[in-house]
């Protein structure tokens, strides 16, 4: 309930305020955020398996946006960042796959 | 380890409150990054070979439609050419239509020229003397020539027909007129050289000729033309 609440006041504070954001994020804001969608999705699959944990999920949802935008950069510098970017939103998206399918079987058992 | 009961019953421990600020946290890039995608140009924010790559689609498609520029600006050349040619042509074929026309007799011809009128009250000018004078008129570079309202051309006869002469099957009486197009003052010599028209029309009894040059004569008697029965154009 709190975690609804707080994204429906993020969403409401990210449209009033309009920030821009600084050019030398943007390549990384978006695999940021993806990022930390999977470890949402990841946090409601282990609530309903009952093996929810406050700390590994703080942890895996900044880790993982962490990650995945340093992977973005390192790409960046390498100069693979466009495959490297494609690569960790197929990995992603993979998982956030398997979370839903997961959190389906447990909603709709099936 | 029993998370669900935890969310469920609000009560707020220091793990809800940091899960709480992350999903506000979330939320917050969720709506910044949608927005900035929708608002802000692309170019600022995309990488280096990105920009690299979008440079090279733009070049190969200025490269495409520089092709196909240049394969219409030749298309419309070779066309405005052809257009060019066809009047070219044209033109050309309606100055030799009116050559040929002047030439066979179909077209009335106006020009410098002269009359030569013989006049021949006892019927003592024959169609050779006629003839002669055509013929002569000819050498002396007559390009139209009419005799009493009828056109002479390259095929035309001359036959003696009691007093008069027939001219292609029309009986002429005297006075002849002749109405010739050509050089007037070559013609006019012409009929004048010894032994020449003048010169015969003169020792007959009685026949007498005027040679009448004009900056302007018309000849505008014309002929039917028929067309070859047997005779077809042939290449050599």
């Amino acid at each position: 309930m709190i975690p609804a609440v707080a994204l429906a006041i993020g969403v409401a504070l990210g449209l009033l305020v309009q920030p821009s954001v600084p050019i030398a994020l943007q390549p990384y804001l978006p695999i940021a955020v993806v990022a930390a969608l999977d470890a949402v999705f990841g946090g409601v699959r282990a609530m309903l398996d009952g093996i929810f944990d406050d700390r590994v999920f703080v942890v895996s949802f900044v880790s993982n946006a962490v990650v995945a935008a340093v992977m973005v950069f390192v790409g960046d510098q390498l100069g693979v960042g466009g495959q490297l970017s494609t690569a960790v939103i197929v990995v992603l998206g993979i998982r956030i796959f398997q979370n839903l399918a997961a959190i389906r079987r447990h909603l709709f058992r099936a | 380890m029993s998370g669900a009961p935890d969310l469920v019953r609000l009560r707020p421990t220091r793990g809800t409150v940091l899960i709480g600020i992350l999903a506000g946290v979330l939320g917050f890039a969720l709506a910044v990054q949608v927005r900035s995608q929708q608002e802000t140009d692309v170019f600022p924010a995309a990488r280096q070979e990105d920009l690299v790559r979008i440079l090279d689609d733009l070049s190969a498609r200025e490269d495409r439609l520089r092709l196909e520029i240049d394969e219409l600006e030749r298309t419309r050349d070779r066309l405005s050419g052809d257009v060019g040619q066809e009047s070219v042509a044209l033109d050309e074929a309606r100055r030799r239509a009116e050559m040929l026309g002047i030439l066979a007799g179909t077209l009335p011809a106006a020009g410098p020229g002269l009359r030569l009128t013989i006049e021949d009250p006892a019927g003592t000018v024959t169609a050779e003397v006629l003839l002669d004078a055509i013929q002569e008129l000819r050498d002396a570079g007559a390009e139209a020539m009419m005799l009493n309202g009828v056109r002479i051309v390259a095929s035309s006869h001359l036959v003696r027909e009691g007093r008069g002469v027939a001219l292609d099957g029309t009986t002429l009486t005297a006075p002849y007129r002749f109405t010739v197009v050509g050089e007037s003052q070559t013609l006019a010599e012409a009929m004048g050289i010894p032994g020449g028209v003048v010169d015969v029309v003169a020792s007959l009894a009685d026949a007498r000729v005027v040679v009448d040059p004009r900056p302007r004569v018309v000849v505008d008697a014309l002929r039917q033309l028929r067309p070859p029965v047997y005779a077809r154009p042939s290449e050599r």
